[in-house]
């Protein structure tokens, strides 16, 4: 089996990585955000991966399994807040939510 | 080997980009779908055939379908892509795009600056990550249980909607 160099998986987890931290940045809407904020997870996930298939241990695949946790968990809480949001307010701008309104 | 990683790679960085671009939220999912695809044969050409199978189930199956639901709850129509095309304009993404630039230059020369050697894949398969997973990594297989059980009782607790209970007829005479 050929090796693919540890070079070109960082490259790859860092491109993906930016591009989910762009697309936080550039998007208004809530739900584009929490895209990009699962990209941005995944990504530092494959970093993990290519860890783990350097030294050819299981360790790298186990923090994947703990951030893929992590990601669900996150995913479930962030939607049922997009729901309440929306309710409360009715569009999915996040500058909408700006204010707490204490 | 190689050849797939590369292609692979591409794909996802493809569909990546197609994600944060597009106006329209379905065709966004539908391209994290393929860029999940894309980085689970990643995961197989870096040999780890299990976590390939965990980011199709998880990513690409449970976390890409609970959104899409929660889209279709939100009942979004053509208007909402008009506003997306609003809010995406030049001048809103030109200085993040420059900063983001700016950061992955930076990790590019961080990563291409070091020396890696190249060492054969060496698939390690799932009988060896369980035998890790319930080993030494146990007390963190407890936490990741205890934090799914405060997402679910979070999500439940802010999914709830407080409706006003009120018989029809007692909402008939307070309209009247």
């Amino acid at each position: 089996m050929n090796g693919v160099s540890m070079e070109a998986g960082l490259l790859l987890a860092a491109i993906l990585f930016i591009l989910g931290l762009f697309g936080v940045l550039i998007r208004r809407n809530i739900i584009f955000m929490l895209i990009s904020v699962e990209i941005m997870l995944n990504a530092a996930g494959l970093a993990f991966i290519v860890a783990g298939m350097r030294w050819a241990q299981p360790d790298g695949q186990i923090m994947f399994i703990f951030i893929l946790t992590m990601a669900a968990a996150e995913v479930s809480v962030g939607l049922a807040l997009i729901l309440q949001l929306y309710h409360q307010l009715k569009t999915l701008d996040s500058d909408a939510a700006s204010r707490m309104r204490g | 080997m190689e050849l797939t990683f590369y292609i692979a790679a591409a794909v996802a960085i493809l569909s990546t980009v197609m994600v944060i671009t597009r106006y329209n939220m379905i065709h966004a999912l539908l391209y994290l779908v393929v860029s999940f695809l894309a980085i689970a044969v990643v995961f197989f050409t870096l040999g780890a055939p299990f976590m390939a199978a965990l980011e199709i189930i998880i990513y690409a199956g449970a976390i890409v379908v609970l959104i899409i639901f929660v889209i279709m709850m939100l009942n979004l129509n053509a208007e909402s892509v008009k506003t997306e095309e609003e809010w995406l304009k030049p001048r809103i993404w030109i200085g993040p795009a420059i900063l983001s630039a700016v950061l992955l230059a930076e990790l590019v020369y961080i990563f291409t600056a070091a020396e890696f050697q190249q060492t054969a894949v060496v698939a390690v398969d799932a009988r060896l990550v369980g035998i890790a997973l319930f080993g030494p990594y146990m007390l963190g297989v407890q936490l990741c249980g205890m934090l799914l059980m405060a997402g679910i009782v979070g999500a439940y607790h802010l999914g709830r909607q407080n409706k006003k209970v009120i018989h029809r007829f007692l909402e008939k005479e307070a309209a009247q």
